[in-house]
């Protein structure tokens, strides 16, 4: 990996994150709810859209740098997995079992199905 | 467009420190991943990243939640290194489409299975909820250690992390 290629990725990570926080915040502005909606809907997103982009750089309808700048650095920075487990954890600490445990492992089966999907979708595109 | 938004996450000073630790955290990441060396199935790399990750949101938090109130460094520490640094440190998008690559999903031909990728997945949000909880247990002994050495403020707090 280039130099420029690294630091374009470092930014491109700082410009997911605040992408995150937006999203995040725009979430939970209209949604005040006890599940963490908003983290969800953030790693689902970013799972299925990394899924589809590592089928179109594998098939090389991209070419390899965008699976390092667009996808380990925006889809990296804007999902996350720290806030996830902090708020699964929360969630175990305030009694809340169920939702607990639908943030720990319902957030991980659907976003490695949208995982799954945006690949497959991404390899049909491919051809 | 109005400078002064009544919607903090649309605060550019707030923006620019959460780009900026998520900036950094994202090297980081790059960092480890170019320099762990592939060791079996596993991408060992984003599982460090992910768990040690999780476990300094916790520490953080926990030390920050108990924090004097007064302090203002508090929020901004928080959008830096939280939402920011650990947040583009940390990735769920990574982890899912691993484990797809894992269970052969992807179309690889050596992918090692199905059990290989449930294994990966649900072992790395189970290890991060014990780093998390790790975490925070950490936060909150460093700062009440320090509460403990002025018997008796504990309704106060006041200046809990003063007393070294």
């Amino acid at each position: 990996m280039s130099p420029l290629v690294f630091v374009a990725l470092a930014l491109a990570g700082g410009v997911g994150a605040a992408a995150r926080f937006v999203v995040d915040g725009l979430i939970r502005t209209r949604f005040k709810t006890v599940f963490p909606w908003a983290t969800f809907a953030i790693n689902v997103s970013g799972s299925l859209a990394l899924g589809a982009l590592t089928a179109l750089t594998a098939g090389s309808v991209l070419p390899v740098e965008w699976s390092f700048i667009a996808g380990a650095g925006f889809l990296g920075g804007y999902t996350t997995f720290s806030t996830a487990s902090y708020e699964t954890v929360r969630l175990l600490a305030e009694r809340r079992y169920a939702a607990s445990l639908g943030s720990a492992f319902g957030t991980l089966l659907v976003c490695v199905a949208a995982a799954a999907l945006g690949y497959w979708a991404g390899s049909a595109w491919t051809g | 467009m109005t400078a002064s938004s009544p919607r903090p996450f649309l605060r550019p000073q707030s923006l620019a420190l959460v780009a900026l630790g998520g900036t950094f955290g994202a090297a980081a990441r790059e960092g480890l991943v170019l320099s762990v060396p592939d060791a079996g199935h596993l991408p060992w790399a984003i599982v460090i990243a992910n768990l040690a990750g999780a476990f300094l949101l916790g520490l953080l938090y926990e030390a920050l939640n108990r924090s004097i109130p007064g302090r203002a460094r508090g929020p901004r520490l928080r959008l830096l290194l939280g939402t920011g640094f650990c947040g583009g440190f940390t990735t769920y998008s990574t982890l899912a489409v691993g484990a797809v690559a894992l269970a052969g999903w992807g179309g690889g031909p050596a992918a090692p299975g199905l059990g290989w990728a449930a294994g990966y997945a649900f072992g790395t949000v189970l290890a991060g909820a014990l780093a998390t909880w790790c975490g925070i247990l950490a936060g909150s002994r460093r700062t009440d250690t320090s509460a403990a050495a002025s018997p008796g403020s504990n309704s106060t707090g006041a200046n809990a992390g003063d007393v070294r």
